[in-house]
């Protein structure tokens, strides 16, 4: 019987990976002619030899830069096996495609330049597969022919590779020394090395047992559709990821707790007694419970109902991971809304030591906490990998953002709640993803804070920032209706102003206020009540006859004529900011520089 | 635990795929070019749903040149299965006479690619099961099991969504947004064969050698299947015994010389060819080795 072995390749093309697969299709005849002849057409470089990488680098910008981006699948067969090679690049940049690939086999080559020895990306390489969950290693030791084939040197790595092998759970590993150029011990053993006794690395591959050492305790079926044709007939469609089920077991429905019997198997449409796993099946069964899409049909598993859980995840979006914010977490068949409640600690993916973070960036490993919003089927990847395995997605542009796996289930006590989910000033930031402040805008009546006010909330808004806008006029229609304009009116004015920004503050928006003020106690008193950190003064400081001859609202007349009393500016003084944040005349600057000039200032406070 | 033979395995990877497609995505629909992968594909969506029917449509871009036997092929298993399949022509394409003879590389981009844009728009379908493979080809070998496309149909290679497991990630926003799924990704050509003998599969008869008319044009061997087909100076049609490894549009698509006519025999004389299979589709010659990269931004399958 002909069987499967997916293998992924790890390491980037100065280490001859390519050249590798290359060689590994080429010498076992796997070419197909008119792919030799792409092979001698674009092939050729200055020395007239063939180019075994450019068999595998297949897109347009990867051949331009001559470099590999994206994970390739490659197939072959020989006489023995049928292989698929997920062919993963080794830059760190691309760390998200190691784990695309690793994801995919059961089994890593992991190439190391002999004459470097076990590099950082050596590190690297592991301790991605290892995350994602392969078990069983080679090391191709490649670049012989630079040392002389020298059995010593390549002791020395095999000694560095052990040590490092040795911090993972590992079924099986083998270490080859080769030459990937020269043709060695990659399809045929070579006679240059002679102290080598082992197998090449394709006689490696043909032999080696990749399954899964420990099989997975207990039935397995996440749920994948519920298939109803008639009223007859309601059968739960998936496949099996662990154990075997028969005609007459009894099931467990998870998250519901459910008990049945199983009444019928369809075993890829057709009718069967039993069923084992890695069948795709559909089950009815022979009681009414309640499943759907995303639960799990188990028997004697490790698995569980739960909605809170530890688990070790590598980031791959653009933007950091936020805790707090909300993500789709797919796990087995179950999509459903979650969040990161806690980071513990990040993962150098190199060095393996734990550092504290309270941000994940692309390319990182993290060691979080994810809270769902109901209850899931859920294991530890080590017990269950189809109930342990996750991705996070990004609700907004649907990117898979980041993958994990998980480690621990928890339990939701009362206590953990209230100090792991406090939802603090800065949690509730971080959901945003933004730095609160008020932006407070004073300036005589008519001198343009309402017009930069607007716009910059406009500006804010596009930028994908959370605002709210506080207009000195309307706050006084409202909050402050029982306010005059009396020396300590003014000030409760101003006080509640600034009390109301700061709880927009406190619920993570960045306020802007838009108010005469004109003050210089009051002001202080409102930089006080926000904090100095968070409060942005703008000075708006359109001379006086430039708002006089604006007077848009008619004000300034009425002034003049004594019809209005205290009228800033006319009757009652302004007392400009002595260091503001900014300073804007909009009779000379116009409107939009000035909404920059504020949006620079508020990137110096982030900065 | 019992190995599992190599076929069960994509067999059941396929099925999976197909499932979740149905689970996940709004209105999708499966993409039937009457060849040899989409009669696998069908046999494949009648086991993955059974007892139910596939819970979706299938869609036949048709160019008007396809070859007669194929067409009669489609309409025959339409019926015998109870599936749906619509079909759809560029009208604009076809009143404007565009054709394979004269129009070169605008005919495929207009009568195919532009074809399936516009009937996905018009359906409003959100997702497209395919049969694809990624041992065809350089730039398949990079795509994902579910591929997303843009509002405008078209694939961006360097901003492809990480795929882990088998968590495929189905979500789309803008209406426009759609998935390519290829639950054929991992087979190769020949666990194709293999699985058509295994499951006795009917494929179309061009796949078995038979007497036909045919001329030689620029080292293919070029089936005249109607009297549409223009010949130019010094051709003559010829007969004898040929067969088609792929099928498409007449015009396009170059035979080979077999006595092959019987499966056994085409699956023998497969697996022991020496030229991978889209050589003998003359489109893809046309821009060198990034032509189909170029073709899949451009919205092509």
């Amino acid at each position: 019987m002909n069987t499967l072995l997916k293998f992924a390749t790890c390491g980037s093309v100065d280490d001859g990976k390519s050249t590798m697969i290359g060689r590994m299709l080429f010498d076992a005849k796997l070419l197909f002619t008119d792919q030799e002849r792409t092979l001698l057409l674009e092939g050729r470089r200055e020395s007239g030899e063939i180019d075994y990488s450019l068999l595998l680098d297949g897109l347009m910008a990867e051949r331009e830069q001559r470099i590999t981006i994206d994970v390739a699948y490659r197939y072959f067969t020989t006489k023995r096996r049928s292989f698929i090679v997920a062919d993963a690049p080794g830059h760190e940049e691309y760390t998200r495609n190691m784990a695309v690939a690793a994801s995919f086999a059961d089994l890593a080559v992991i190439l190391v330049d002999v004459t470097r020895g076990a590099a950082i990306q050596t590190r690297r390489h592991l301790r991605i597969c290892a995350m994602m969950g392969i078990e069983h290693f080679v090391f191709a030791v490649n670049k012989m022919d630079l040392l002389h084939y020298d059995q010593r040197r390549f002791e020395k790595v095999e000694r560095e590779l052990m040590r490092m092998a040795a911090e993972y759970e590992i079924r099986s590993l083998r270490i080859i020394p080769m030459s990937a150029t020269e043709g060695d011990n990659v399809t045929r053993r070579s006679e240059r090395m002679p102290w080598y006794v082992g197998p090449s690395l394709l006689e490696h591959l043909e032999e080696v047992d990749a399954r899964r050492a420990d099989a997975e305790e207990g039935f397995v079926l996440p749920v994948q559709r519920v298939c109803r044709p008639n009223r007859n007939f309601r059968g739960f469609q998936g496949q099996i990821e662990a154990g075997s089920v028969a005609v007459g077991d009894e099931l467990t429905a998870l998250p519901s707790g459910e008990r049945a019997r199983v009444a019928r198997i369809l075993n890829a449409g057709a009718e069967a007694e039993r069923a084992e796993a890695g069948c795709a099946v559909t089950v009815a069964l022979d009681g009414e419970i309640d499943v759907s899409r995303g639960c799990a049909l188990v028997r004697g598993a490790r698995a569980e109902a739960a909605d809170l859980f530890s688990a070790q995840i590598l980031w791959m979006d653009d933007a950091r991971l936020v805790e707090g914010k909300s993500y789709i977490l797919k796990l087995g068949t179950k999509s459903v809304p979650a969040a990161v409640v806690r980071i513990r600690c990040k993962i150098d993916v190199n060095t393996g030591d734990e550092v504290p973070a309270d941000a994940v960036y692309k390319n990182e490993m993290a060691i979080c906490e994810i809270s769902t919003s109901e209850k899931i089927a859920l294991s530890r990847f080590r017990d269950h990998r189809a109930l342990g395995a996750l991705i996070l997605i990004d609700r907004l542009t649907n990117m898979t953002a980041g993958g994990g796996v998980v480690l621990q289930v928890l339990r939701r006590s009362r206590n953990l709640f209230r100090q792991d989910m406090a939802v603090t000033r800065e949690f509730r930031a971080r959901q945003k993803g933004q730095e609160p402040r008020t932006v407070w805008l004073t300036g005589l009546s008519g001198a343009g804070k309402s017009a930069i006010a607007n716009e910059l909330e406009k500006r804010l808004a596009a930028m994908g920032r959370h605002t709210m806008l506080l207009d000195g006029d309307n706050v006084r229609l409202g909050l402050n209706r029982n306010l005059g304009f009396e020396e300590a009116d003014r000030i409760e004015n101003i006080r509640r102003i600034a009390e109301v920004a700061k709880l927009m503050n406190d619920a993570g928006l960045i306020a802007i206020v838009a108010c005469i003020s004109p003050y210089r106690q009051d002001r202080q008193n409102a930089r006080e009540i926000i904090g100095a950190d968070s409060f942005v003064e703008v000075y708006v400081s359109t001379p006086l006859e430039e708002c006089e001859r604006r007077d848009a609202k008619g004000l300034y007349v009425r002034a003049r004529s004594g019809e209005i009393p205290n009228f800033t500016g006319i009757s009652s003084p302004y007392e400009p900011p002595r260091a503001p944040a900014v300073a804007l005349d909009t009779s000379r600057v116009p409107l939009a520089d000035c909404v920059e000039a504020v949006l620079r200032a508020l990137r110096e406070r982030e900065a | 635990m019992q190995m599992r033979a190599h076929l069960d395995e994509l067999e059941a990877e396929a099925i999976y795929i197909m499932r979740e497609v149905a689970a996940e995505c709004e209105r999708p629909v499966m993409l039937y070019s009457i060849g040899k992968d989409s009669s696998v594909m069908l046999r494949l969506a009648l086991k993955a749903f059974y007892p139910e029917k596939p819970p979706f449509p299938l869609l036949h871009i048709n160019t008007t040149w396809k070859f007669r036997e194929m067409i009669a092929f489609r309409d025959r298993v339409a019926k015998k299965y109870g599936v749906e399949i619509l079909e759809y022509i560029n009208q604009d394409g076809l009143a404007q006479g565009i054709n394979p003879f004269d129009h070169g590389a605008a005919y495929t981009d207009i009568m195919k690619t532009q074809a399936l844009r516009q009937a996905l728009d018009l359906y409003g379908f959100t997702a497209a099961l395919g049969g694809g493979r990624r041992d065809e080809e350089k730039s398949r070998a990079k795509e994902r099991v579910f591929s997303f496309r843009n509002a405008s149909h078209a694939w961006d290679p360097k901003n492809q969504r990480p795929e882990l497991w088998k968590l495929y990630n189905a979500r789309v926003n803008v209406r426009g947004e759609e998935i390519r799924a290829f639950p054929l990704s991992n087979w190769t050509e020949a666990d194709v064969w293999r699985y058509i003998q295994q499951e006795n599969i009917e494929i179309v008869s061009l796949y078995f050698a038979k007497e036909r008319p045919f001329v030689r044009r620029d080292g293919n061997i070029i089936m005249v299947d109607d009297d549409r087909m223009k010949l130019r100076p010094g051709e003559v049609i010829e007969h004898g015994k040929i067969r088609f490894r792929t099928l498409g549009c007449y015009p396009l698509t170059g035979g080979v010389e077999s006595d092959a006519d019987t499966l056994d025999k085409v699956v023998a004389e497969t697996l022991g060819a020496l030229t991978s299979e889209r050589t003998s589709r003359v489109i893809d010659r046309d821009g060198g080795s990034a032509s189909m990269e170029k073709r899949k931004r451009e919205g092509y399958f």
